[in-house]
């Protein structure tokens, strides 16, 4: 992938800055979010990673990425963070970009296994709909 | 004591027995909750972002009920519900513009003037664990009882501030105080996979199957809970893991606090 001044200093990384609340710049790359991640293994771009990508401007790369939808806004990494930054309102506002375009929901409710149709409290569709749909 | 009180959707169904055995307890020990009138669903999860202004209208319509009931605090038990009210409250009280357009909308003059409290939270502070353990009429001795905190009760701990949010004992005091014996293992605020288990159960099952099995080579017999969501994914994945063969020696009953609470009151 290329790095150019013009994607660094793109206007999606301030709209994420400015949707998230969050100064990706403040990150130094110390890597305790990942190291303490629960579902970090099935993560393609790690969350340290997440907050490298928006410095570069790699918005695009980010916006295409599995990770956004395997964040389960535990902010366990937060809670850690050295530097203050609110990682999982990164990821919202990178998850948000996606889902407010048009066909961009992740979740559909004839995708809900049968199980979770039955099963599942309402906490937990509440949940995953304004997490995964708009 | 008095306070306000805040079901939620979930308790009102599929953790009817979390509102039924809260209700019973409190009552037995001397603790009066009223249930505020026409709330709605609180919208299970506090917005991440800059921009969801209407995120914040259930709550606070809630909270308004809550202080129109003319109590000073608003008890809740879901931990969805609670991290949701709780960090709102804050978000109001600290946020002037936040504040200003919440009011602008609702024709409000709302600033956080009511206090969220968690029944955990009650328990220790208002009833005190000491009091507690002297109105236990069945002590849960020889009972191992492994407390499971989830995320939502504790982080972020600058907005939640219910414990330390790395090494907690709310949970531990509570159980000892009736009686039981506590087992420590490392997993206990590990998140469970929340809503992942939605859309991507593969993860979620993941996250529980570790939770699982660190709690049961601790010698866990049962886990005692305050999410009905955590509930959730550590009873259907513990099915799941256990007719796979993977775990199969995993059989950790899945309990609210407050069923551990209504057995040792003798409810």
């Amino acid at each position: 992938m290329k790095i150019t001044t013009d994607k660094v200093n793109s206007n999606l990384v301030r709209e994420v800055e400015e949707v998230s609340g969050q100064k990706v710049s403040a990150c130094f790359q110390c890597g305790k979010c990942s190291g303490g991640c629960p579902v970090v293994l099935t993560m393609d771009v790690l969350p340290h990673q997440v907050l490298r990508y928006a410095q570069l401007g790699l918005v695009d790369e980010l916006l295409h990425c599995k990770t956004l939808w395997i964040c389960a806004s535990c902010q366990t990494c937060d809670s850690r963070c050295p530097r203050n930054v609110d990682i999982p309102k990164v990821i919202e506002a990178l998850r948000l970009l996606v889902l407010r375009n048009k066909g961009g929901n992740y979740l559909h409710p004839n995708d809900l296994s049968e199980k979770v149709r039955r099963n599942a409290p309402q906490q937990g569709l509440v949940s995953a709909f304004r997490k995964f749909a708009k | 004591m008095r306070y306000s009180y805040y079901p939620g959707c979930t308790l009102k169904t599929m953790a009817k027995i979390y509102e039924d055995t809260a209700l019973s307890t409190a009552k037995a020990l001397g603790l009066n909750l009223t249930e505020i009138k026409e709330w709605q669903c609180c919208g299970a999860l506090y917005p991440l972002n800059t921009e969801e202004i209407f995120s914040f209208f259930s709550p606070v319509r809630a909270l308004l009920q809550a202080r129109a009931g003319g109590e000073d605090k608003l008890l809740t038990l879901c931990a969805g519900c609670y991290n949701v009210f709780k960090r709102t409250n804050k978000a109001v009280r600290e946020d002037g513009e936040l504040r200003r357009k919440i009011n602008d909308y609702l024709e409000d003059d709302y600033i956080g003037e009511v206090e969220v409290v968690h029944y955990l939270e009650v328990l220790k502070n208002d009833v005190g664990f000491a009091f507690l353990a002297e109105r236990v009429k069945k002590k849960l001795t020889g009972r191992k009882l492994a407390p499971y905190y989830g995320c939502l009760l504790l982080k972020p701990w600058a907005e939640m501030d219910l414990d330390d949010v790395e090494n907690p004992t709310i949970f531990e005091n509570f159980l000892t105080a009736l009686g039981a014996t506590v087992v420590d293992y490392p997993y206990k605020t590990e998140c469970c996979g929340s809503y992942l288990s939605m859309a991507n159960e593969d993860i979620a099952s993941a996250a529980v199957g570790r939770i699982l099995v660190s709690a049961y080579k601790n010698g866990a017999e049962a886990f005692v809970v305050a999410c009905p969501l955590c509930k959730y994914n550590l009873e259907e994945y513990q099915k799941e893991l256990f007719a796979a063969g993977r775990e199969p020696q995993l059989k950790l009953p899945v309990v609210y606090f407050t069923e551990i609470l209504a057995e040792a009151l003798a409810l």
